[in-house]
């Protein structure tokens, strides 16, 4: 299994608590990757530090065969990779398009300075706004969509990135039924477009149903990975995430 | 606009919210240009001199609060710092233009370059830019709190600066003879010619503002202002972004540092205090955040009220300063009580 994201004894402690303690797991490059376990387990703090939202103080992550002690937020396109927040994270007072239409433009001051939107640029963000299905609703402040359709703005906005890894924290969390499906959709699609998919999630139904792969975390480390069926069958994580 | 969520998680507007909401914000705004328009008549029956005059303050108000709505209202960076900018573009112009005649009369002298006004004016603007620069390669790692605490230091040092720097800013003395506008074939000597000078500055000013926040510029400053950690993992680097609008912004307030300059011909450190950079933020948030329009009709406000008030009878002339603080004051309070979002801005604080 090749991989495409590793970690190698990575640790990332809060005050006394160590979130990741000496992490090293192995992320594949194809198909769909779950990551379960207990809160507090710390798959969220995995994705902040490999998207360089925290720093980690000691190990090693190496994406796409790059070697990174420090990650800074803004090189996540660079390398390759970007992700969607726990808590949706939308610019809340720009409109549905803005949303779309800011991360389409150009990195740099000067380059963004003397870019204005265009009918090309337009066109793109209307794709991606249809590709969530929720057009009608562009012009409305970030902050007047309904949960869902937030949900779903932020999976379009991370389809503007052309980057082959995705990164999905909690994207089923909170979501109706039909909005639950065409999230799946949208992540299967990725999938079949040959990204690397990687997603967090309670929704053991939802991740059964998607996972090629699976990584169960407790207390910072990994508790068990491999085949989905086997994995959430151990008796080590059944007593983990039950607790009993 | 008022909404609510449906079941499968659409939302609808409700049509009467909808217009009750369109209706007080068309009342408010309707209200302000009512009092802005009788404030002008009267301001225009005193004399035509004092409306001239009125213009050129206004011109000056509207510059530093347009340009630093681009730092509060689009950046979401609340800088105390502005004065600092805006001093230094008053005194470069002053050192650089002062009148050696003058000068030699002077007990405590300073360097004499005598440069006309419009070569004095580049450099005092490259120069605020470039100790913005300085300033904002460290302040431009601050958020939040941290930043306007910083930024207050600025606006103290810079104004320090000029106070004990005398062997170049002649310190509490200040410096007089500074020049006007002169093309050579027409000088802005007179008053109107100088309100002139100042309305094509202030529209310059404007519509560079119109072209850098209607840019992708623009838009990425405004993410950085909703969240500034979830537009960097999109691949932007806020530090930069932030530090190119601090400097856009500090040379606009130097321009209008050189206009107050060249105006009064005179100037004193007493005219770059923390004080003033108060009164450009309050300006910036009551005329609205995130909107030009919104600058330029806040500066028009407080010039109206702050000259307006001296024709208010029951005001002894004595207290005039104090009252106008005291009604600007209050009207910040009641504006981020009742609309936080300023009179006519979309972004609230």
């Amino acid at each position: 299994m090749k991989s495409i994201i590793k970690t190698e004894t990575v640790t990332k402690r809060f005050d006394a608590v160590n979130a990741l303690d000496h992490l090293t797991v192995s992320l594949p490059k194809s198909g769909m990757t779950s990551i379960v376990g207990p809160n507090g387990s710390g798959k969220s703090t995995l994705i902040n530090i490999l998207s360089g939202i925290l720093p980690f103080e000691e190990g090693l992550v190496v994406i796409d065969e790059q070697h990174f002690r420090v990650i800074l937020p803004h090189e996540n396109p660079s390398n390759g990779l970007t992700r969607t927040f726990q808590e949706v994270r939308l610019f809340e007072q720009m409109t549905a398009l803005d949303n779309i239409l800011v991360v389409l433009t150009k990195r740099g001051v000067f380059q963004s300075l003397l870019e204005r939107t265009n009918s090309e640029l337009h066109g793109k963000a209307k794709e991606l706004i249809d590709s969530v299905g929720i057009w009608h609703k562009h012009d409305s402040l970030a902050s007047d969509l309904s949960y869902g359709q937030r949900k779903l703005m932020e999976i379009a906005r991370v389809l503007a990135m052309d980057v082959k890894v995705f990164l999905f924290d909690e994207p089923f969390a909170g979501l109706f039924p039909k909005m639950l499906d065409e999230v799946k959709q949208l992540l299967i699609a990725l999938k079949e477009k040959g990204c690397t998919v990687i997603f967090v999630s309670h929704n053991m139904d939802i991740v059964r149903e998607l996972s090629d792969h699976i990584i169960v975390m407790d207390a910072g480390s990994v508790l068990a990975e491999g085949d989905v069926e086997e994995v959430l069958n151990l008796p080590e994580v059944i007593s983990a995430y039950l607790g009993t | 606009m008022p909404q609510t969520a449906n079941a499968d998680g659409k939302s609808t507007a409700s049509p009467s919210k909808h217009l009750k909401a369109r209706v007080r914000n068309n009342i408010e705004l309707l209200l302000i240009l009512v009092l802005a328009a009788i404030s002008l008549a009267f301001m225009a029956t005193q004399s035509f001199g004092f409306a001239v005059r009125l213009i050129q303050i206004f011109c000056i108000w509207a510059i530093l609060a347009v340009s630093l709505n681009l730092l509060i209202g689009y950046t979401g960076l609340l800088s105390m710092a502005h004065v600092g900018f805006f001093g230094i573009g008053a005194y470069s112009v002053a050192i650089l233009t002062t009148n050696p005649a003058y000068q030699s009369l002077s007990t405590d002298t300073i360097p004499i370059i005598a440069l006309p006004f419009f070569a004095a004016l580049p450099i005092g603007m490259l120069l605020a830019g470039l100790f913005a620069l300085l300033v904002g390669s460290v302040l431009s790692r601050f958020r939040d709190d941290i930043f306007v605490l910083v930024s207050f230091s600025v606006a103290i040092i810079a104004h320090n600066v000029l106070v004990n720097w005398r062997s170049v800013t002649r310190g509490p003395f200040g410096i007089h003879a500074i020049a006007r506008p002169d093309l050579g074939f027409w000088a802005a000597d007179g008053r109107v010619e100088f309100a002139i000078v100042s309305l094509i500055f202030l529209a310059l000013v404007i519509y560079v503002c119109w072209l850098i926040v209607s840019s992708s510029f623009g838009r990425v400053l405004i993410a950085i202002r909703e969240d500034e950690d979830a537009i960097q993992v999109f691949g932007y680097k806020a530090t930069l972004f932030k530090l190119a609008v601090w400097v856009i912004s500090a040379m606009m307030a130097a321009l209008a540092g050189a206009l107050v300059a060249s105006d009064q011909t005179f100037i004193d450190p007493n005219s770059f205090i923390l004080l003033e950079s108060i009164m450009m933020v309050a300006i910036v948030i009551m005329g609205g955040l995130g909107s030009i329009r919104g600058s330029v009709l806040g500066a028009m406000i407080f010039v109206l009220l702050q000259e307006g008030l001296r024709f208010v009878p029951f005001i002894p002339q004595g207290y005039v300063g104090q009252t106008r603080m005291i009604i600007f004051g209050l009207l910040l309070t009641a504006l981020m009580l009742f609309r936080p979002q300023g009179l006519i801005g979309r972004y609230k604080l």
